[in-house]
């Protein structure tokens, strides 16, 4: 008993400093990580759907799907880039950064558009 | 021209008929089973080994060489009742006259050649028309002259009046003539008006000159130019020309030149020289197609130089040294055209064989056989008649037969040279009893034809040696035909039926495949010998119309087929059960052809493999081929399944959500525009590249509802070079705000 409360504590514990942690981002990055978060559930909401109604026009579930990922993977992409804690990325201008972001997801956007269909 | 040329082939060479026969012949070759055959069991088909490849090649080789001989050899017959009857259908009226006086003297010149009764109504037309022409002043030369052709035939009265004008009128043509054919019309014009009417005086005003100016037009090789502008040439001037000057030395003999006259002798065998020679003999004159109005056919300038020819013959005194066989070689030209079919060639031809049937030249006399095919069992006799072109008699004269020889061989004659009897009555020379030494078969005969007073050689001329192909036929005889079923192994006999093939036949056989069929027969001919004919065939019927057909082989006078089943399985189709027999035998010197059924045999071979060849699809009734088939109804790819469309718009509705959610998310995170420039330059450019991003996206939703790719770039390449310049302008300037920021 003491074990398991002692888990549920340490899972309590965890939760509380992750999300203490998480509030010490700075703003720029917790508008990035909402992004990624939007993007990531509305590809659920169309997987369910096909999974339920079959995937009939199959290009337009992939394009569907995949517009969602890749947006989401070049919003990571922007995030890894304007952290200021990277270190990699020290001499990179955030606003280069973005204006990558904007162009790839323009380029992604109109190939998803031509295989929509 | 050259439908002239397949009429005179088809209508009289009966080589046509060896060729077609030695052809059947050649394809029944493929269908031979050879004696060695070494049918593998599992292909089972019959390939054409090499000795049947060579074979064939050496039936080409015959096949060329009976053609070769075939070449020298052939037949004409002179004009019938049949170019008679042809004439009555050719010259008809239209609409009660002719077209022109051109046509209403050749159709008058053809009745009379052919001595037929003139039909009043052209003779009435005819004579309406020339009256019309004569009587007007302003007819050309050239009408005159046709008017007065005609006239001489069909003998209208003229007015002494009207004759007066011609004459005048022909005679300014003469003095104004330049051209050769104003010379031809002016002066034949004249002279036929000297014939027709009595009273008049025709006189040639300065006949030398006019002479002299057509001789002018002459060219060395014989022929002759139209004018002195025109360079070409051709036979069928040299004809008018010739006709032209014979009218002026008509007109007036005694004041020109004799030495002018002989050299148109000269003129003449220069012409001849230019004849032209096909390979049965005929020869013919042509002139070369330059121009399409002018060109004559061989048919017309053939006639044409003949007209010359004889009419130059007739004014003149002294042998005109032309070789007899080139005339003989012209009479065989227009007689091997057989009928014409168009009414001018008819009168060409018609016309030149009556200058050909009586001429100061050579009148040619030609040989002809009433028939070709003799046969032995009529006991024909051999018939011949020798007339002129028309068929009117000929001076006494004799046939001989020089000699027979068998078509395809080069043996020596099979008969010796003897002279046919002349019959009176009938004017045929006949001989009866060659018939001893010829047995059936295809022979070419050759006629010598002698003429028995010597003055005549001048006058007539009969040509060399003659060679006429003659199909003797006759009953072939067939003998100790019969069917055997033979064992293969042991070979003995174990059904045997004699047929008679003359009569009805029903034998009814049965074999197995390990059995042989063999059938049997002799053919003699009347003489005695061998005779092979052209078809001897064993045809097999199956019940379900499935057919085979086997050659019969012979050796010397015995044919003999030899069908072994073992090796015919495959061919069959492995198809047992009834199979009706059929036997053919024929040739077309054989008078006895047979076709006739023998009667079944019911076949029993194994079962079919399963790798089997199929037999061939019979042919089916051919309204139910070729009509409607059963209608195909096409099943079209069913359309998916789609959900109902209020499930679709529910979930349209939660992909919404999200969106909400992040736009409520970014308020709470307290999302603000501080960092907007607020300089107005970069704060125009943020704004416009706020509105470029947004007209991109916007561009890109009219490409997924209307806009296709290329157009989609099109914009696109425009507005990212203005996003790019505005994106750079408004980025740069945040970037340095943020840089100064972090420096101070």
């Amino acid at each position: 008993m003491a074990r398991e409360k002692s888990s549920k504590d340490n899972a309590k514990a965890l939760f509380h400093s992750l999300r203490s942690a998480y509030a010490a981002t700075p703003v720029n990055l917790k508008i990035i990580d909402l992004y990624v978060g939007f993007a990531v559930f509305t590809a659920l909401i169309q997987v369910v759907y096909m999974a339920s109604v079959g995937s009939f026009p199959f290009n337009s579930f992939l394009s569907g799907v995949l517009s969602c990922v890749g947006t989401a993977v070049l919003a990571v992409c922007l995030r890894i880039q304007v952290n200021k804690e990277n270190k990699e990325f020290k001499d990179l201008p955030p606003e280069r950064a973005f204006a990558d972001f904007v162009l790839c997801n323009l380029v992604l956007h109109l190939v998803i558009m031509n295989f929509l269909g | 021209m050259d439908a002239l040329r397949l009429i005179q082939y088809s209508s009289r060479n009966q080589c046509v008929l060896s060729v077609v026969l030695h052809i059947l012949e050649l394809c029944a070759r493929p269908l031979d089973i050879p004696k060695t055959a070494k049918t593998s069991p599992q292909k089972g088909r019959i390939s054409l080994t090499f000795t049947e490849m060579a074979r064939s090649l050496a039936g080409f080789l015959v096949l060329v060489l009976v053609a070769s001989i075939c070449e020298g050899s052939s037949l004409f017959q002179p004009i019938s009742d049949s170019h008679r009857s042809a004439a009555l259908e050719l010259f008809t009226l239209d609409h009660g006259s002719f077209e022109s006086l051109e046509e209403t003297y050749e159709a008058l010149r053809t009745f009379q050649i052919l001595g037929m009764e003139k039909k009043p109504d052209v003779t009435a037309a005819a004579c309406r028309f020339i009256s019309e022409t004569v009587g007007s002043s302003s007819s050309t030369p050239k009408d005159l002259f046709y008017a007065l052709k005609a006239n001489s035939i069909a003998e209208c009265k003229i007015h002494e009046k009207a004759s007066k004008g011609i004459i005048s009128s022909l005679n300014a043509a003469v003095r104004g003539a330049s051209s050769l054919l104003d010379f031809y019309y002016s002066v034949g014009g004249l002279v036929l008006i000297k014939d027709q009417s009595t009273k008049a005086d025709i006189h040639l005003a300065d006949a030398e000159g006019v002479f002299r100016s057509v001789k002018a037009l002459s060219q060395s090789d014989g022929r002759w130019r139209y004018s002195s502008n025109n360079p070409e040439s051709s036979a069928f001037a040299a004809g008018i020309a010739l006709e032209t000057l014979a009218g002026i030395v008509s007109l007036a003999s005694s004041e020109l030149d004799q030495s002018l006259i002989s050299t148109l002798k000269n003129d003449i065998s220069k012409l001849f020289d230019s004849i032209e020679k096909y390979d049965d003999g005929t020869l013919y004159f042509n002139d070369k197609l330059v121009d399409g109005h002018e060109y004559q056919g061989p048919l017309s300038t053939t006639s044409s130089v003949l007209r010359g020819l004889t009419a130059f013959a007739a004014v003149t005194t002294g042998n005109l040294n032309l070789p007899g066989d080139k005339i003989l070689g012209l009479a065989k030209f227009f007689l091997g055209i057989g009928v014409p079919g168009d009414a001018k060639d008819f009168f060409y031809q018609i016309d030149a064989l009556a200058c050909l049937e009586s001429n100061r030249v050579s009148i040619p006399l030609i040989l002809s056989l009433p028939s070709t095919v003799l046969s032995l069992t009529k006991k024909d006799s051999l018939k011949v008649r020798v007339t002129t072109v028309f068929g009117s008699n000929a001076p006494p004269l004799a046939v001989k037969l020089v000699g027979a020889f068998s078509s395809g061989s080069k043996d020596a004659s099979l008969v010796a040279s003897q002279e046919l009897k002349f019959d009176q009555v009938s004017g045929l020379h006949i001989l009866n009893d060659f018939s001893k030494s010829i047995d059936v078969g295809s022979y070419t005969f050759v006629f010598e034809v002698v003429l028995q007073e010597p003055e005549d050689e001048k006058v007539y001329v009969t040509g060399s040696q003659t060679k006429v192909p003659i199909f003797v036929t006759g009953h072939i005889k067939i003998e100790n035909s019969e069917i055997v079923i033979l064992d293969s192994d042991l070979g003995s006999i174990e059904s045997q039926k004699k047929l008679d093939l003359a009569g009805k036949n029903a034998a009814s056989l049965s074999a197995n495949h390990l059995q042989k069929l063999r059938l049997s027969f002799q053919l003699t001919t009347p003489r005695g010998h061998a005779f092979k004919p052209h078809q001897a065939f064993l045809k097999l019927r199956h019940e379900s119309e499935v057919e085979h057909i086997f050659v019969v082989e012979n050796s010397g006078k015995q044919f003999e087929l030899v069908l072994n089943f073992l090796g015919l399985v495959e061919k069959f189709f492995y198809l047992s059960g009834k199979y009706d027999m059929e036997l053919t035998v024929g040739d077309a010197i054989m008078e006895n052809s047979l076709l006739v059924a023998i009667g079944h045999i019911e076949l029993d071979l194994p079962e079919a493999p399963e790798k089997a060849p199929r037999p061939p699809p019979q042919p089916v009734d051919p309204y139910s081929r070729y009509g409607p088939k059963a209608e195909i109804t096409h099943i079209f790819r069913a359309p998916e399944k789609r959900p109902p469309q209020e499930l679709s718009l529910a979930f349209l509705g939660l992909t919404i959500l999200p969106l909400l959610g992040f736009l409520i998310g970014l308020l709470r995170l307290g999302v603000n525009m501080r960092n907007f420039p607020a300089k107005p330059v970069p704060a125009t450019f943020g704004v416009l590249f706020h509105v470029g991003i947004g007209a991109v996206l916007l561009l890109y939703v009219f490409f997924w509802l209307k806009l296709d790719l290329f157009q989609t770039l099109k914009t696109l390449g425009f507005l990212g070079v203005f996003l790019v310049f505005v994106g750079h302008g408004v980025l740069s300037h945040l970037a340095a705000a943020s840089a100064k920021l972090k420096s101070a």
